[in-house]
Order: structure tokens, then C-alpha cells, then sequence
């Protein structure tokens, strides 16, 4: 039954979306001006590539976090029994804990956390 | 408190009673498709009404007044008019993904909206890896706002959906880690099992005292930039980027993503309510049977939305109080303070929950 609600809510959601999209184009005026297709800059003609290039430091974000969530995903089973497991489990995840947090050492020292 | 599963359960006996299995539940999957849209679309007019005179109050201004008694037909009169205006196909931009991308931020909405526990027996979604679930569709979003950014074509969206991209992907992380604190705590990633637990033993936020309220102020904070809202509006700041990454989208594909983030900002008060505040559980204060007894009369769905909208209300209060941050502010933010104070905080509760030291 949950699967079968999972799939609903999906539908539900695409539903929704595409009977507004239908009821805004029956309601909307349409005019045509080949200003209005331009990209919005102000006012000004559009110059340039606006598929450039953009900083880097985005992407590095990207990237550190992929680690530290793929991370967390694993901490998750242990946090479930947590209680049981009592303090093995406690030291194995501070080690783990520990290896991650060399990471995150590592790349704010590289300067990866800095934004120029 | 009175199980509504109870009622659930007659029905689907009813239904079964007159009509073979499948046509029922097709019957039940309708039901719960209305009442998801029905609900979410209640819900995002009381939020913007609210909004707007939320931040009328903070700014000495009366706010709508002027479109029905009290204004209370203004957001009604808004979403016509977002309706009844011409949708802008762009000439450079991919129109295939610019026409998807509003899928995605909806259809990420409405499963977190479903995993809401909104009383006992009522939940639509009630995985045993509820919270798990919860973090991995929310991250959708994320996919639809780069999506619109991308495939607008112009500069301010891609660079506002570059920004939300990097903020939205930081700040789930504290997200992540704060929750993980709070199911060490709980031992069940499971919501309904999780309310029910804090229904019997007492608010998180109590149980789990000093890491429970460390968790709670860390998640407010990163779920006030997970919702896209000031301080950490960034994306959508109006003075440097237009209107972010929807620039480029006119009409009602500007009104999907307004009312995604709506609606994620209650999501996101409505998980901090379940999660710390013990969801539609009442306030019990041990060795006081009398006051606990009158506390169980009030019905589970007023203590859920009274807890929601109160921490809405808080996240409005921050979003009207404080100025915006810069990118590299917002960044170290979460980088260099919040998450190793949520790595610190997930050892401290697996110590306070290996000692015993829970109350």
C-alpha cells in the first residue's frame, strides 16, 4: 500500500502541475513582440554568451559535499541502534568520524572553504 | 489521543464491502490525491496571507487591507491574476527543460508534504525509513531550481540557480546531521513511530535536553536556507539578481515555484514540530496527572499546527529581522561552524544515549 501512495503523491504532483499549465494557457492573452523573447538584462540588448563560464568555487562545493553526504548516509543505520551497539559502536563511529573530520581538516587548509 | 486509523480502516471495509479490492483502492488513491492538492493549496494561501501580514506587523505597516474584509481575498485575486497572464516562451532557451523544470520543485514538495504525520493514523507516506525518505526527495528540488536556472538562457537566473544549488546542497548536510542527532535519540527513523515514542516519554527536545536543543537552533538555521528565505535569500536577491532563478518565468510557472516555497517553509516548520516538538503529541508534565488529563482533550491536529505555524511564525520573524548575508559569509556559515558543531553534537547525543543520561 505504500508503494501504491508513493506512486500517487507522484501523480498527484505531476497532476497538479500540468492542470494549472493547462487552465494558464486556456486563461492567458497571447501577443507576439520579438522584444519579449529576448533574455531580461536590465533593459538593455543581451550581450554575450549566457551559457559562460561562472565560478569555480560552485563546483567545489558540489564536490565536498557529495562526500560529507555520502557520509552521513552511512551514519544513518548505525544512529538507528545506536542504543544496543553501547560503546563499540560509539568508538568505531568516532573513528570514522575522526577520518572524515582529516577531510574536512584538509581541504580548509588547501583553501577549498575560501571564496575568491 | 483518538487513533484516526480507526476510521481509515472502516472505510476501507466499507469500500471492499460493495466493490472488488482494486477499484477501492483507486478509489482511496483518489481521495488522498484531492486531499493532498485540496490541503496544499489551502495551505499556501493562509502562508502567503500570513506572510504578508506578518511582515506588515515587523514593519509598522498595516498590510493588505484592501481586496476583501481585512484583505483576505487578496491572495485569492493574486493567483488569478498570476493565471490570466501570458506565459513568455523564451527564443534562446531550452524550452524542454524550462517547461520540466517546475515539475521537479512541485513533485519534490508534495512527497515531503506527504510524509507529514498530521495526527495518529493520519500520514500518507509512512515509511520505516521515513526521516531517510524525507532528506532524499527533498533534495529533488534542488535538480528542478539548476534545471531553471539552466535552461532560462539568461545570466541572473544561471547565476541565481548556481548560488541555490551551492547553498541548498551546504545546508542539507547540517540537515542531515541534525535529524541523524535526533534518531540516535530515537532509535526509528520512522515519523509515526517517532511521535508515538515522544506521545509516551516526552517531547525530543526535553528527552534529549543540551544536543536536542543544539540540533533544534542548527536546524532552524539551516532549514531557514534550506527554504530559500532571508538571511539566506541569496538566490533570489532582489537588488543583485532580479528574481534569481525564476526571472525567466512569467505567470503561473513564477507562481509554481512561490508556492513551492511556501509550502517547503511549512514543511520544513512542520518537521522541526515532529521532530523536536513531538509532533500532534499533547504537553505532558510529569507528576501532574490533572493538567496532563485536560491537555489530552485538545485534538491532535491543533497541537500539530499550532507547533507548525508558531515555528513559521519564528522563521518569519528571523526573515523580516536580519539583513542578508554575502556568499562567502553564507558558505563559511555552514562549513566552518555548523557542521563541525553538528558532528560535535551527533558524539555528544551518542554519549548521552550510551550513558543513559536521557530524561
Amino acid at each position: 500500500m505504500n508503494f501504491t501512495l508513493l506512486v500517487t503523491v507522484v501523480l498527484t504532483g505531476v497532476a497538479f502541475v500540468a492542470l494549472v499549465v493547462f487552465l494558464a494557457d486556456l486563461l492567458a492573452p497571447r501577443s507576439y513582440n520579438p522584444q519579449k523573447e529576448e533574455p531580461y538584462e536590465c533593459g538593455i540588448p543581451a550581450r554575450g554568451n549566457q551559457w559562460g563560464r561562472y565560478h569555480l568555487g560552485y563546483y567545489l562545493f558540489a564536490i565536498l559535499f557529495l562526500m560529507f553526504d555520502v557520509e552521513t548516509m552511512f551514519l544513518f543505520p548505525w544512529a538507528v541502534i545506536a542504543k544496543s551497539l553501547g560503546t563499540t559502536g560509539l568508538l568505531a563511529v568516532l573513528f570514522f568520524l575522526f577520518i572524515l573530520v582529516l577531510g574536512l581538516a584538509y581541504a580548509w587548509r588547501k583553501g577549498a572553504l575560501k571564496w575568491d | 489521543m483518538y487513533n484516526f486509523k480507526i476510521v481509515t480502516d472502516w472505510f476501507h471495509s466499507l469500500l471492499t464491502g460493495v466493490m472488488p479490492e482494486w477499484l477501492a483502492i483507486g478509489i482511496e488513491c483518489l481521495i488522498v490525491l484531492l486531499f493532498i492538492i485540496l490541503l496544499y493549496a489551502t495551505l499556501a494561501i493562509v502562508l502567503i496571507y500570513m506572510e504578508r501580514k506578518v511582515c506588515a506587523f515587523f514593519q509598522c505597516r498595516i498590510g493588505p487591507n484592501r481586496v476583501g474584509k481585512w484583505g483576505l481575498l487578496q491572495v485569492f485575486a493574486d493567483v488569478f491574476k498570476m493565471l490570466t497572464k501570458e506565459i513568455i516562451k523564451m527564443r534562446q532557451s531550452d524550452r524542454l527543460l524550462h517547461d520540466l523544470a517546475p515539475y521537479f520543485v512541485l513533485v519534490a514538495s508534495f512527497l515531503t508534504f506527504a510524509c507529514l504525520p498530521w495526527h495518529e493514523g493520519v500520514q500518507i507516506l509512512d515509511f520505516n525509513i521515513g526521516v531517510f525518505f524525507f532528506i532524499a526527495v527533498s533534495g529533488i528540488g534542488v535538480v528542478g531550481i539548476l534545471l531553471a536556472g539552466w535552461a532560462s538562457r539568461s545570466k541572473y537566473p544561471i547565476i541565481g540557480a548556481m548560488r541555490s544549488g551551492a547553498q541548498l546542497v551546504s545546508y542539507e548536510l547540517s540537515i542531515g546531521m541534525t535529524m541523524l542527532t535526533m534518531i540516535i535519540l530515537c532509535g526509528t527513523m520512522q515519523l509515526s513511530e517517532i511521535v508515538n515514542q515522544q506521545a509516551e516519554l516526552g517531547w525530543n527536545i526535553f528527552r534529549g535536553h543540551i544536543p536536542a536543543v543544539l540540533a533544534f537552533l542548527i536546524y532552524m538555521v539551516a532549514g531557514n536556507a534550506e527554504c530559500n528565505r532571508g538571511p539566506f535569500d541569496l538566490p533570489e536577491a532582489e537588488s543583485e539578481l532580479t528574481a534569481g532563478y525564476h526571472t525567466e518565468y512569467s505567470g503561473m510557472g513564477f507562481g509554481f515555484f512561490y508556492l513551492a516555497e511556501y509550502l517547503n517553509l511549512f514543511i520544513c516548520a512542520a518537521m522541526a514540530a515532529t521532530i523536536f516538538f513531538g509532533g500532534w503529541a499533547p504537553l505532558h508534565i510529569v507528576g501532574l496527572d490533572g493538567f496532563n488529563a485536560v491537555m489530552d482533550y485538545i485534538p491532535g491536529f491543533v497541537w500539530f499546527f499550532g507547533k507548525t505555524f508558531f515555528i513559521v511564525f519564528l522563521l518569519m520573524w528571523i526573515r523580516w529581522t536580519f539583513p542578508r548575508l554575502r556568499i562567502d559569509q553564507l558558505l563559511s556559515l555552514e562549513w566552518k561552524y555548523l557542521m563541525p558543531i553538528s558532528m560535535i553534537n551527533i558524539v555528544l547525543m551518542a554519549l548521552v544515549v550510551t550513558l543513559g543520561l536521557t530524561l
